[in-house]
């Protein structure tokens, strides 16, 4: 009963794994014939001087959208895990962005933060009008909101999962120890959710390595290569300028840290699962 | 069984009403704080509906959030006008290709490994599916397009299919592991001193306990391909295999002036999506929670 499964994810998953590793040291141009080609595209991709900056950009935006969200989703989280109607009702509309595809996102917020059209000016507020995708800082600032946008909902769902798990007699012994609200969410809560953080934050740092059609549509990695990351890197160098070689080389680089962060997160917590999927 | 799985993962076992509302009284900050986000998440929200009826010059010179003076449905007419019914088709196509084989097949791979626990070798497919969790879409996709061309199905709605179904198993064998787990052995030896099949017994016991993960797994994984955007991008090439995130892609360069058009498609094309979720919103949500949760 395990074979179509198995099947099937060892042919358009496991032998897609070994095979970019193998294009790696290939030259092919999407086309014609595959050559091999050595360690020259390590070379290449590695001694090219605009890797470190890539890796910076993919390792900044990781880190930015990882501080930004889970403060957010924490604190969320544990409000919605209160049992008024009204947040039940909250939190189904939370989960809407979710339903949005990234390209949906992306083309409403190019199109609220255009300059001449958008927001801003049509409202006539000075602080809004400004070229947000056109400068570097601002272009890394509104993927980062967007992104926090689009999953912020999911991972308060997981923290308001996790706090309904804690046992309320932890809350009461506190209360009679005269702990506060802020000394328990500190003491009990945040403590107590060791693990769902450890999730969440697996879920958010391995996910944004996979940060694509968002940053495609809404950048397409500029101003410059302000938003540059490595996965758009990849399809740049692949697709675009057809070859195969380096973007197979960018891929592996992508797997190794995908795998190395993944690992990390697991070590820190015990036993947790990652996910890259999309929104997971 | 439903109430049960879902409930062990929402719920704490035997909370009481005293210590619920110590914990809810949460205060006015956070209360605050969920109904500012709610503002942020809605705003945008809002403001592609609202923009989506008015005509080009009130989109010019009205304030963002009024309501159209003089709605129109013109941007609407538009789009259906256009080849999106075709794109909406691929869509549905693909969406429905992919989740349906799966579902059945990580079912039928998730039922193995419950009931083989114990099996070195199942334990060892287990691992494999669960390393594919950390694996990223996105780094296997030139290896993808590759044997995508050497199979002949470039530019196909099949090209689509096969990988999704290939990148949909290892998050529906977790889950739906996770809520097998929870049968009752003591139902499997009941129904095998009956004299029942394996397979019988996946169809009579397994499969009606577990529909709530299989919702959501189908919801979960519907998702992902009705939004996906690299596979088409990259797999197809004709307008006509187009799906629908890649239309709205290519749309947007089009009528990039139109503005009120564009997002009267981004409005198309996740009305279905909503809908869908206003149907199984229940079994979503309490089956992500106990599919991430510790």
């Amino acid at each position: 009963m395990v074979v179509p499964a198995l099947a099937m994810f060892v042919v358009f998953g496991i032998v897609p794994l070994v095979g970019v590793l193998l294009l790696s040291f290939a030259q092919w141009d999407g086309l014609g014939a595959i050559h091999t080609a050595g360690i020259s595209n390590w070379r290449t991709v590695l001694s090219d001087p605009a890797l470190p900056h890539t890796v910076l950009v993919t390792f900044e935006i990781m880190f930015l959208s990882w501080a930004v969200q889970t403060p957010l989703s924490l604190l969320l989280g544990v409000f919605l895990a209160g049992r008024q109607r009204y947040r039940a009702l909250l939190a189904v509309l939370y989960f809407v962005p979710l339903l949005l595809s990234s390209a949906a996102i992306a083309i409403t917020y190019k199109a609220l933060l255009d300059p001449n059209f958008g927001l801003g000016p049509g409202l006539h507020l000075d602080f809004l009008t400004q070229d947000w995708l056109g400068k570097g800082n601002l272009a890394v600032g509104v993927v980062i909101f967007v992104v926090s946008w689009q999953f912020i909902p999911f991972h308060s769902l997981i923290y308001q999962g996790g706090v309904r798990q804690i046992p309320t007699t932890m809350y009461e012994a506190a209360a009679i120890d005269g702990a506060g609200r802020i000394r328990q969410f500190f003491s009990i809560t945040v403590p107590q959710l060791k693990y769902t953080i450890i999730t969440s934050s697996t879920l958010m740092v391995v996910g944004s390595l996979t940060f694509f059609d968002l940053i495609f549509i809404l950048t397409a990695g500029g101003p410059g290569d302000a938003t540059r990351v490595l996965a758009l890197d990849m399809y740049k160098r692949g697709f675009q300028a057809n070859l195969m070689g380096p973007a197979s080389v960018i891929a592996v680089l992508l797997v190794v840290l995908g795998l190395i962060l993944a690992l990390v997160l697991r070590r820190l917590g015990g036993s947790t699962t990652a996910s890259q999927q999309e929104g997971a | 069984m439903a109430v049960l799985t879902s409930s062990a993962a929402t719920r704490p076992a035997g909370s009481n009403p005293v210590g619920m509302r110590r914990l809810t009284q949460l205060n006015w900050f956070g209360g605050a704080a969920g109904w500012l986000w709610l503002v942020i998440v809605l705003v945008p929200l809002y403001w592609i509906v609202v923009t989506s009826f008015k005509d080009q010059s009130a989109f010019f010179t009205q304030n963002p959030f009024a309501l159209p003076a003089d709605p129109t449905i013109e941007n609407y007419r538009l789009v259906i006008e256009s080849d999106f019914p075709r794109y909406f088709v691929n869509s549905v196509v693909v969406t429905a290709g992919t989740i349906i084989p799966a579902v059945a097949i990580s079912f039928m791979a998730a039922y193995a490994i419950v009931r083989g626990a114990g099996s070195r070798l199942l334990a060892g497919v287990n691992g494999l599916f669960l390393m594919g969790l950390a694996i990223p879409l996105q780094a296997t996709i030139i290896p993808v397009y590759l044997l995508i061309i050497r199979m002949h199905l470039y530019d196909s709605l099949l090209a689509l299919i096969l990988p999704s179904i290939a990148f949909s198993i290892p998050l529906s064998v977790l889950v739906l592991t996770n809520f097998i787990r929870d049968v009752p052995k003591e139902l499997f030896e009941s129904m095998r001193v009956d004299g029942a099949s394996e397979w019988g017994m996946l169809r009579k016991l397994a499969l009606p306990l577990t529909r709530p993960a299989l919702v959501t797994v189908s919801i979960y994984n519907g998702l992902g391909v009705w939004n996906g955007f690299l596979l088409p991008l990259i797999l197809t090439q004709s307008p006509d295999k187009r799906t629908l995130p890649l239309a709205l892609w290519t749309f947007q360069g089009q009528y990039s002036v139109n503005v009120p058009a564009v997002l009267a498609s981004v409005v198309l094309t996740t009305l279905p999506i909503v809908i869908l979720y206003a149907l199984g919103r229940r079994q979503l949500l309490s089956g992500l929670t106990a599919g991430f949760s510790r």
